[in-house]
């Protein structure tokens, strides 16, 4: 029997605020002193008052109409109620039955399939302590506390651990051009946990759902998905049940891992937060916050293709971060319209491998769009050789050299003024007289030859074009 | 309303408590009689009470994002039960 997957994301993403959700400790904890950003609300003293921090609604808002979601006329807070230690008031303040934005989708692409995964609600809490477990006991941080996290929860429409990657690099993507989050995976500013059943297909029923946690970047949710549903198959298979359960992805392993069992939604209790008054979101509010959402990456994409003639593909890779695409346009403001292909080429190509290689982000590295444009510009001009670029580009980016200073240092200027070869031409006729009798016998191959002896003997700043030519001539024409 | 003998260990164990066969039943009739003495609530006819989620008729209050100085680590810590340098030092929570 076939059996297919299902998947369903829960994305929590803190958001780019100032000062926490619901008291005004300073936000940004990640240099901080443990313990140094706590006052009695976060620290969940009783008889304190909480107040929202509108920015965050708003950025939550602004996420909600990105993802096409309608936004909420009334919306307020609730509290989940359980006990553990990373929640100092034995509750979370969330949202329960009427979150900030609900009904929206965004479109993945998987090998150019285009599909449209569902978004359930875009919705606020805040976020919990960070725990540091010892052997015996937990250590406590509280900076964390109290942070605005945004959860985006999305249908259980994902069916393969392909279209999970992409779905969360997409929505990844969508926050970083909002701004509403640095969704860092690695620090924890943008975390996902999996739903994941299999079933016989073409049965509408869903099978025990697995809830997998801790999985710290793309990779580590494609593999944790691949492994899962590889395991529940297999339990299938030899007659074995599937849980309903919560997993660990074990990175260093390539496991899931049981982990507690889950609590339903019941055993939360969520009742409204009596501390928070409701919000209501009227038509003026959204269309001032409309107003903010800027060019989107599918939007960016198409006026790529359309404004520079880029296929599809690069456009794509270009527009997928943030800083990448605006590091394209800056090069092509800087180098010409027309010479955008040769910016994707150097961007895609021998930069990316750059910074790939050290694992240098585009935001972090030496070369700068000025470097790409000159490089770009010398060498339509015949100014710098094409492997001379080469040399150039890996020059920078190890320095930050400017590339005339590049070209001054390592003598990279090509040489397009055949009298100053004409001698190493005449050498080189004399030096290959069996390439010179192939030439004459009509073997086009012998020339081209020839004229890479040329271009080896002046380090490669001849110009090989010119030097056919002249070799033309001197052999006596064709 | 008589709560079960499960349903009291399901809550203890939301509440991460450890309830011996004897509190278990113990607080399954204390329990038991406060959920009754709430009862009497539905008694009133709500049929055309709409649902209330807060007191006061408030809505829409904010704060701007603005960072200010939080508490001093010192005044944060002094009611920890234990610590271990400036980190509150609580039991790992066992399944
Ligand atoms: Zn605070």
């Amino acid at each position: 029997m076939d059996y297919e997957t299902i998947i369903g994301l829960e994305v929590h993403a803190q958001l780019l605020t100032g000062s926490k959700m619901f008291c005004s400790c300073n936000a940004n904890y990640t240099e901080a002193e443990p313990n140094s950003h706590v006052c009695p609300v976060c620290l969940g003293m009783p008889g304190v008052l909480p107040v929202i921090n509108q920015k965050a609604v708003e950025y939550a808002m602004l996420s909600a109409l990105a993802l096409n979601c309608t936004v909420s006329e009334y919306t307020k807070f609730d509290r989940k109620n359980y006990n553990y230690p990373d929640l100092m008031k034995g509750y979370q303040i969330s949202q329960y039955d009427f979150p900030i934005g609900k009904h929206g989708w965004l479109t993945i692409d998987i090998n150019g399939n285009r599909k449209q995964v569902n978004i359930t609600r875009v919705h606020l809490e805040e976020d919990v302590a960070k725990l540091h477990h010892e052997h015996h006991y937990s250590r406590v941080d509280v900076n964390r506390a109290g942070l605005p996290l945004m959860e985006i929860v999305s249908e259980p429409e994902i069916s393969s651990p392909e279209e999970a990657r992409d779905y969360l690099m997409k929505l990844h993507s969508i926050l970083r051009y909002l701004g509403v989050s640095t969704c860092n995976m690695e620090d924890g500013s943008f975390r996902c946990d999996a739903n994941i059943s299999i079933r016989p297909i073409g049965c509408k029923e869903l099978m025990a759902k697995v809830e997998v946690k801790n999985m710290n970047s793309f990779k580590a949710v494609y593999q944790a998905l691949e492994y899962e549903s590889r395991r529940q198959r297999k339990a299938v298979k030899e007659g074995e049940p599937i849980f309903q359960e919560t997993r660990g992805w074990l990175d260093e392993k390539g496991e899931t891992v049981s982990q507690r069992s889950k609590e339903c939604a019941d055993d939360y209790r969520y009742f409204p937060e009596p501390d928070l008054p409701p919000l209501i979101i009227d038509k003026t509010w959204i269309a001032k916050i409309k107003e903010k959402l800027p060019e989107l990456p599918e939007a960016r994409k198409n006026r790529f293709v359309a404004q520079y003639g880029l296929l599809l593909h690069d456009a794509s890779v270009l527009t997928g971060s943030l800083k990448m695409a605006d590091y394209f346009e800056e090069c092509v403001k800087l180098a010409g319209k027309e010479r955008a292909k040769a910016a994707t080429t150097w961007i895609l190509g021998d930069l990316s491998r750059l910074l790939n290689a050290s694992g240098t982000g585009i935001g972090d590295t030496k070369v700068r769009p000025e470097h790409i444009a000159d490089i770009i510009k010398l060498t339509g001009k015949n100014t710098i050789s094409g492997p001379a670029a080469k040399t150039i580009i890996e020059e920078t980016f190890h320095t930050g050299k400017s590339v005339d200073d590049i070209i001054n240092d390592k003598d990279l200027r090509q040489v397009n003024d055949i009298s100053e070869i004409q001698d190493l031409i005449k050498q080189a006729i004399n030096d290959n007289p069996k390439a010179i009798s192939d030439y004459r016998a009509g073997k086009e191959q012998a020339l081209m030859f020839i004229t890479g002896q040329v271009v080896k003997a002046t380090s490669g700043r001849a110009n090989p074009v010119a030097v056919k030519e002249i070799l033309i001539e001197e052999l006596g024409g064709k | 309303m008589k709560l079960s003998h499960e349903q009291v260990k399901h809550i203890a164990r939301l509440a991460r408590m450890g309830l011996s066969e004897a509190e278990t039943e113990k607080f399954r009739s204390q329990v038991s009689a406060i959920l009754d003495s709430f009862e009497v609530l539905n008694q009133v006819d709500t049929t055309d009470v709409p649902a209330a989620t807060h007191s006061i008729p408030l809505q829409n209050i904010f704060r701007e994002d603005e960072a200010h100085a939080s508490y001093p680590q010192e005044e944060i810590l002094a009611n920890a039960p234990e610590r271990e340098g400036s980190f509150f030092k609580v039991q790992s929570i066992l399944e």
